[in-house]
Order: structure tokens, then sequence, then C-alpha cells
């Protein structure tokens, strides 16, 4: 008969972390990946897998304020920095500059990759760099979107860093 | 930058409302589209409504991290499914032994073919591929067994312990050889030959090309792996939670296989990470629901990125040999071509995309005459089936590259001899079928190059803009700038005969606060592409709300048909237009109770209902007071036909025509490319919400770009060399162009709303654009997609020089 899952880890340990500002701990196995824990132990499921290698950016995550791809990131390197994932941009039910952004230019289509790359931006917004559209595009080759073109999400990240867009669309 | 314009056109916008879909029931009153110029009425138009770039109700969710996933779903009992698949791309099974896996902690289940309890295959035309192979494997990746573990990492370790004894067979993997070669499978080799004759195939031109071309295969690269979670029901049925492009579909084969009746399996959408064709066939679906009922449990599956290369089909690999005849002024007399698909090695929606290739075998221009030759074959390659463009990508590289050496050899300019063959309407196409709706064709090349240029280099660019980009390998001195042009034409809907519907239910009610809202209940899959919006937009605009709830995607309501073939804005609009008309008939109805005006023509607007002739009006709130009104409603578009023996027939719907120009940098020693501006013009009937038409424009052309210039699965006897991001690339936004674009509106007949498909055309003759672009910078031939470095630093120069008078049309 099938056994509780965590008898079947081998060297699970229990590990604190600083998740969105709360101290949790979580038990895991100190190699696991920091994205499978955010969201098999932490329900934290904004933060989206789409390669485990790293390439697309999907699961970038903030670790100390740097953003990484939490799909490479053992657990153990995470534990008592400060992490923050998609769901802790929101601040008292405000969006953030980027999200917001994100929201004004309809930047998503289908969404996946979004939060990957809301979360990217969130670093260079958090980080005071004021980007021209070049720049942007620089910044944004470590994510992979596969329906927009990106040109839309260039346009919100242009618009949070405090540029206007020069883009015009009828409607 | 995406520059963008977009309004009606020379020939367009008449100022009448767009024919409502012929199969609409007579509503006085109804408010589509408001016609353009009246200002009146637009003043009275519902807020994000149809017309306006309203924002997506899924929007906010979205850029939260809140949106559910199919992958993100959980349920505190579930189970983990994995699959075992074979390492061999042909292979006896000589035997299996599941007793280690099945006897390690935290396993579950096994399963293996002999425990499918209903219909051993499914497949979308044909149902010719196992659920789980029994004796033989054909292609690399298939399933053979699938099991359920506790964890999903204990679930990874008893597939590895699953010893299968394979005895590798002889591979089929050149689809040249396939019609001659001993069947791999029962059902042969040979999924469709189609032959196309049209006028008079023995004519000749003054001029004649010829050219063999080849397109590589592509994979659809979604950023959201497959992923599902399935849940015994009550019943001994099951419930499935699953990223789809058609939940009926889905829903049918699912219950074949497991032998239930249809109303036993229950599908819901989980929210889908792109599609793009990938989604169109049974994946996961079958292998889920199996383990599900096996166990008793919840059971989810998430393909990792490795498998799901392996696990859904690609775009077909084609290989087109073409001949194109002329007269010396460039009218077009005769094309012909020999197009061979490798189908990979089941037939998934094989026969449909041959059918696409052949009927659009010449493209979007007028000509006298064809003989054309279509087969898809089975090989031991990985399936091919849908993928954005299905089958007219293929073509459209190869009669684009033949117009640009048509060009050459009459000494003509090729955006001139395109608009001097240009369809327009009321010719015919090659399959004999006339143009009786919109066709742009010079409109849209008009448009695409009435863009102006991207700006010359400056001195100052950051190395990083010049081809090649983060390699800095290229020097500003060496690199060449071309621009090249192509054409293309899409049918929408799907083709030959096919009884194609979709259906709605629009509840309309008041809420507690004494509001009125509706609920739309579609199974359209909405994969991104907007269809929610455009829902919403739709039962704004008929109804005078604002507030619309999309109920879940499900099967709980008759099918929507499938997300593809550009088809859902006509199809599924269409049907939530429909509900809305009769809902709509039935305020009116209770209005002229309340107002004692039985025979006036009532009209509404938003929020009310007025008596144009008194002024009297009366609350949409008020007459819901008698309770809701709901309507579910079908809709099918105009009945087409068969092709005959020929080719020939009236088998499309409606067709959507797109111009792509492209602007490379490219560095010739290096084979380096940059693609730096794409500018089109792009037939979209109406743009029902121009952002959301603009932001498929914008990730149409990016795939496009892909397969122009860098995305190739790379298959080796019958292995994926390269299932990976890692080796498989698709464009980054470095990698992306800019983008202009214009709307060339000109409301469809037929069409709900005049609005015509819009998610495929970008993707089409964006590829060939960007070949003729390098061509034009190196002078080489590139003859095949993706270009690879080694075909510009090394590949054969120039165009086939022309057989000038040549009579054998062979």
């Amino acid at each position: 008969m099938a056994q509780d899952h965590r008898e079947q880890r081998n060297g699970a340990e229990r590990l604190p972390l600083r998740v969105n500002g709360d101290d949790v701990e979580v038990e895991a196995a100190p190699m696991s990946v920091l994205a499978d824990v955010l969201r098999d132990e932490l329900g934290l499921t904004g933060t989206k897998l789409g390669c485990r290698a790293g390439d697309c950016g999907s699961c970038t995550v903030l670790v100390d304020g740097v953003a990484i791809t939490s799909c490479l990131m053992p657990v153990a390197q995470a534990a008592g920095r400060d992490v923050t994932t998609i769901e802790g941009l929101e601040t008292d039910g405000e969006l953030h500059p980027v999200q917001q952004a994100f929201s004004d230019h309809n930047a998503s289509q289908c969404g996946y990759c979004i939060p990957g790359f809301i979360v990217a931006a969130a670093e260079t917004v958090a980080n005071g760099e004021v980007l021209d559209r070049e720049q942007v595009v620089q910044s944004l080759s470590g994510n992979l979107c596969r329906c927009t073109g990106y040109e839309s999400i260039v346009d919100a990240i242009v618009d949070a860093c405090g540029h206007g867009t020069d883009r015009e669309v009828a409607s | 930058m995406t520059t963008t314009t977009c309004g009606p056109s020379s020939t367009a916008a008449t100022g009448s409302a767009p024919a409502v879909t012929g199969s609409a029931p007579a509503v006085t009153g109804s408010a589509p589209v408001a016609p353009p110029g009246t200002r009146e009425r637009t003043q009275r138009r519902v807020r994000d409504g149809l017309g306006t770039s309203a924002d997506r109700p899924d929007g906010t969710p979205k850029v939260t991290g809140a949106f559910a996933f199919s992958s993100d779903l959980h349920d505190q009992r579930m189970l983990w499914g994995r699959t075992l698949r074979s390492p061999h791309a042909h292979a006896r099974i000589v035997s299996i032994d599941t007793s280690a896996a099945a006897a390690m902690p935290g396993v579950v289940a096994v399963l293996l073919a002999e425990d499918v309890p209903g219909k051993a295959t499914f497949g979308l035309e044909h149902t010719d591929q196992p659920v789980l192979a029994r004796d033989v494997v054909r292609y690399e990746g298939e399933a053979v067994a699938i099991v359920a573990a506790e964890h999903p990492e204990t679930a990874l370790r008893a597939i590895r312990a699953i010893e299968v004894t394979y005895e590798p067979l002889p591979l089929l993997t050149d689809p040249a050889e396939a019609a001659t070669t001993d069947p791999i499978h029962p059902d042969g080799n040979v999924f469709r030959t189609l032959p196309l004759r049209h006028g008079d195939v023995d004519a000749t031109g003054d001029v004649v090309v010829e050219g063999t071309y080849e397109v590589g295969m592509q994979d659809q690269a979604f950023l959201g792996p497959e992923s599902a979670l399935a849940l015994p029901s009550d019943d001994g049925g099951v419930e499935l939670f699953i990223s789809t492009q058609w939940l009926h579909v889905d829903r049918d084969q699912v219950a074949a296989c497991l032998a239930l009746p249809a109303d036993q399996v229950h599908l819901t959408l989980g929210g889908v990470g792109g599609a793009f064709g990938a989604r169109e066939d049974v994946s996961l679906q079958v292998h889920v629901c199996l383990l599900a009922l096996a166990t008793g449990r919840p059971v989810k599956m998430l393909y990792s990125r490795a498998e799901s290369f392996l696990g859904h089909v690609h775009r077909h690999p084609a290989r087109m040999r073409y001949r194109h005849h002329a007269r010396r002024d460039g009218t077009l007399v005769k094309v012909e071509a020999e197009i061979l698909l490798d189908g990979g090695a089941y037939a998934s929606s094989s026969t449909a995309v041959l059918a696409n290739a052949v009927c659009f075998a010449a493209g979007p221009y007028r000509v006298e005459a064809a003989r054309i030759d279509g087969q898809v074959v089975r090989t031991n390659n990985p399936p091919c089936g849908a993928m954005r463009g299905f089958g007219v990508v293929q073509v459209c590289f190869a009669h684009e590259a033949q117009m640009d050496r048509l060009a050459a050899a009459l000494d003509m300019d090729p955006v001139e001899l395109r608009l001097h063959n240009a369809l327009k309407p009321g010719d015919a196409i090659i399959t004999g079928q006339r143009l009786t709706g919109t066709a742009p064709v010079r409109e849209v090349i008009e448009a695409a190059m009435a863009h102006p240029l991207p700006p010359d280099p400056r001195e100052d660019e950051p190395a990083i803009a010049l081809p090649g980009g983060a390699g800095l390998t290229a020097r500003r001195e060496d690199v060449r700038r071309g621009t090249g042009i192509a054409v293309s034409i899409k049918n929408l809907m799907y083709s030959e005969g096919f009884d194609d519907y979709s259906t709605a239910r629009v509840r309309l009610e008041t809420s507690p606060d004494g509001e009125p809202f509706a609920t739309v209940h579609s199974a359209c899959a909405e994969v991104g592409q907007g269809f929610v919006t455009l829902a919403q937009q739709i039962t704004r605009t008929a109804l005078g709300i604002e507030r619309v709830v999309l109920h879940a995607a499900d099967t709980g309501v008759g099918s929507a048909g499938s997300t593809s073939a550009s088809r859902q804005t006509w199809m599924s609009g269409g049907a939530v237009q429909l509900a809305c008309d009769t809902v709509h008939h039935g305020l009116l109805e209770r209005a002229r109770g309340v107002l004692g005006v039985p025979d006036e023509p009532l009209v509404l607007e938003p929020g009310r209902v007025v008596d144009p002739a008194t002024g009297a009006e009366v609350a949409i709130a008020q007459l819901l007071r008698a309770g809701p009104l709901e309507a579910t409603e079908e809709h099918h578009h105009a009945p087409t036909s068969t092709l005959d023996a020929d080719g020939q027939g009236d088998a499309h719907v409606s067709f959507a025509f797109a111009a792509h120009r492209a602007t490379v940098d490219v560095d010739p020693d290096l084979g380096l490319v940059r693609v730096l501006q794409i500018a089109t013009g792009q037939d979209v009937g109406r743009a029902l919400n121009p952002r959301a038409v603009i932001g498929q424009i914008e990730g149409g052309i990016a795939q496009g770009v892909g397969l122009a210039v860098m995305e190739e699965i790379l298959v080796e006897d019958g292995l994926v060399r390269n299932p990976s991001f890692t080796d498989y690339l698709i464009p980054t936004a470095l990698d992306m162009p800019s983008v202009a674009a214009t709307l060339i509106e000109q409301p469809e007949p037929g069409a709900p709303f005049g609005a015509k498909g819009v998610g495929e055309p970008p993707t089409i003759s964006s590829t060939p654009a960007v070949v003729a672009a390098i061509r034009d910078a190196t002078g080489k031939a590139l003859t095949r997609v993706p270009v690879r470095a080694q075909d510009i630093a090394f590949g054969e120069a120039g165009a086939i020089p022309p057989t000038a008078g040549s009579t054998s049309a062979g």
C-alpha cells in the first residue's frame, strides 16, 4: 500500500526560508530546486516551470533582490535569504508598477511566461535603472515568450521604467 | 517599436453594417459594430464593446500569478503520473517486465497496453496511434507504459525500473521511400495522395523557372508543457482538467479508449500555456484518466520540456519541386509542383495539412493552369500534425521563392510581378473555387511596401545590434543589408465538406445589487488568443450591458470546435452573437409588453430598451425582474464541398491574405543574420479588438522569423537531437524585428461582424520574406528553411537560370 510521499524523500530536511516577507519552514531535500519547493510545498504556483534548464526564464524569482532562475537553484542555497515571487510584488492589494504596466499594455496572451518577465523587470525597476528601449530588449534576453513577439512586453517595461511608449495602436 | 495603422481601406467601409451570418435568425435592432462615421451611434455604444481594444478579462490574474494553468492544479490526494517512452524510432517490443517498478514503495499503478479497457488507438482523423504501444514502437518517444506514484520523483524512478526488451527494426526515415517500402503500420505508409489538375495542364509559358525547396521540422514550442489533472468521479467516470485546443474531441477520444459513455467523461479547460496547433491532438489525456480510474485517486501529469518535444506533433517537413510558367509580360500561365510531406509515425491531421498544401500551392495569384501532386506519408520520424499555418507555410516558402526567380528571369520587379498576378474578388484559385468574398491582395502588398524602411545603420550602434548579436562576431563593414517580400493566402475554418460548428449559451439576469449581467458559456479553448475578451465585447455590444461573466470552458455545453484554423472569432464569435440575438429578441418582447407597444420596432441601447417613436424607455434590469433570459445556439458556417479527383471544388469557406516585407542585415562570411524589420499589410475583415489583432500579428511574425533563421527539430535516424530550449532556439526579444503593420479592413460577407481570423497569416509569409531578404543581401539560392549559417557562408549562389522557351512541362 502506498505510503506518505514524505517518506519517499531521501534526506529531506527542514529548511528555513523567507518568502515574500514571511518566515516559513519547508521540508525538502536540500538539493531539490527552489521552484519546486515554492510551487509544490508553499503553493506559490505563480512561478512557472517551462524548461527546468535555465533557458526560458519562466521561473524567475528574486533572491536578495537579484533575479535568478529558480529551476536551477537548490533550495538550500536560498535558505535564510529573502525570496520574492510574483505573488510578493503587490503591496496592500495594489499592483506593482511593472504588473500595472503589463496589464495596461495587454502584454499577456497565454500568460505563462509573464510572471518571469515581470519579476525580472521588477529587479530592473527596483535598481532605479531607467532603460531605453534597446536596453530593455537586452535586459530581457533571458526570458522566452512564444505568443507576443515581445513587443507589448517591451512596451510595458519601457513604460514601467518611466519612459512613455512611442507605440501607436488605434482603438 | 511597432507602428500600426488601422482603419477602413479604400474599397472597404461602405458605411453599411456588416452582413450577419447566413444562419442567424432575423432579429431587428441588433447593434453589431457601429458603422464607421456615424458619430451619434458611436456615442451610444456600450463601453469596451466591439471594435475597441478592450482589456483581457484574465489580464490581471495573469500579471499577479493567480491565473491557474493546468500545471498549477493540485489535489491533496493526488498521485503523479509519468510515461515510459520508446528510445527507439522503430522496434519490436519483445518483453516488458514491470515487477521491479510495481514493487517500489510509493508506486501505485503501472499500466501497459493490455490495461486499456476500450479502444486501443486514438487519432484526430484516423485512429491509428496506440494509447500504449503493444508489439511495436514506430517513433522515438512513443508511449509504452504509464505509472502513478506518490511523488513525481518516485514516478520517474519507477519508469526507469521498467525493463523493456526491444528488437530494433529497419528504419523508414526518408519520406521519399515510404510509398515503396514495406508498410510500417497495418494502415500502410501513405496517408494521402492528392492530385490537382486545373485548366490546360499542358500549357507552357515563354519563361519557365524551376526550383526544389525544403522546409525543416518546426516545433510549436509553447512555454507551458503538457499537463493535466484527472479525478475519478462518483459515477465511475472521470473529470479532467486539461490544456487543450478542443475539449470535445478530446472527450470523445478519452471516452472511447476508456470504454465510458461520453457523458461520464467531463472535461474542463485548465489554463493553457500556449498551443499553436500542438494541443489539438491527444497527448496525455487518455493516460492520465486511465491512471485516475485504475488508482481511484486524482492523478496529475506534467511533461518535462524534453518530453514535450517528443510528446506532441510538429510541423510537417516538406520537399517541394516547383516549375512556374509565365508569359513575357509576367502573367502566370501554369504552376507545377510535387509536394511531399513527412507525416511521421501516425496520421494526426496529415490528410488535411496536405489538402492545404495542394490547394494553396500557387499562392495568392491568378494562374490559368496548375498541375500539383501532393503526398503525405508515414515514416519512423516524429509524428507531425497541426501548427499555425497548417500546410500553407511550407508551400508559401516555395511559391514565393519561385515568384522571385520568375521576377529575376523576367527582369521584372518582384513586387510588380506579384501585383500583376494578384488575385482579386471574382477570380478563381487553382481548385476552381471563385473568391466570392473580399480579396485585398493588392492592398496588403501595397500596405506592406508603403511602410518606411528601417533607418540606415548608425556608426555608434552597439555591437549587439549586429548580426550574431551577443556573439559580437560580425564587423559593421562586412554587413550587407537586404529586403524581400512575400505574400500568402490562407483558408479560414475547416475545409472539404466538414460541417463545422460552434455552440454558445448566453444567460442574462440581474445580480443581487440589481445590475444586469450576462454569462457566456462556450467550450472554446482560450489559448492566449483573446477569445475571452472577444466574447465579452460581442455580448456587451449585442445586449447593451457592461458586465459579462465567462463560464469556465467545459464539456457541459456543446462543442465549440477547435481553437485552430483561425476559426474561433468567426465560429465561436458567431455562436455568441447568435445566442445574444436570441436573448436580445426576448428582451424586446418583454419590453413591448411593458411599454404596451406590441408592434413597435424597439431599439436596445446601453442599459435600456427605447421606443424611438415615443421616446418611452424601460431599463434592462426591470425587464429581467420576470426572470433570466437564456439561449443556446449553434453556429455553422456556409457548407463546403469535397475536392474531386482533380482536386477541384469549393472546398473552403473563406480566405485571408497577408504580405510581409522583411529587411535584414547579414554577415555573408559568418552566415549571421539579424532581421531588422517586418512591414506587413494584413487582410483582417474587421479588427474587432485592434490591440489583440496586433498581438497576433507580432507573435505570428516571431514564429515566422524563427522558422526562417533558427528553428528546426533535428532528426537523425529517427531520433530527436535537440529536445530542449538550449538546442532548439526560438526568437528572444533580441531576435525580434520591429513590426510595422497595416490592417486592411474590408468586411467579409458572411462573417460575423465582417471579421476574418488573423492568427495564421502572420506566420506564413513572414518566413519567405525573411529568406528573400537574405537572398537579396547575399546572392545565395537558399532553398531550405531554416537558413543555417553554413547555407549563407558556403551555399550555392544565385537563382537557378531560367530555362527560357522550355516546352517540356513534365
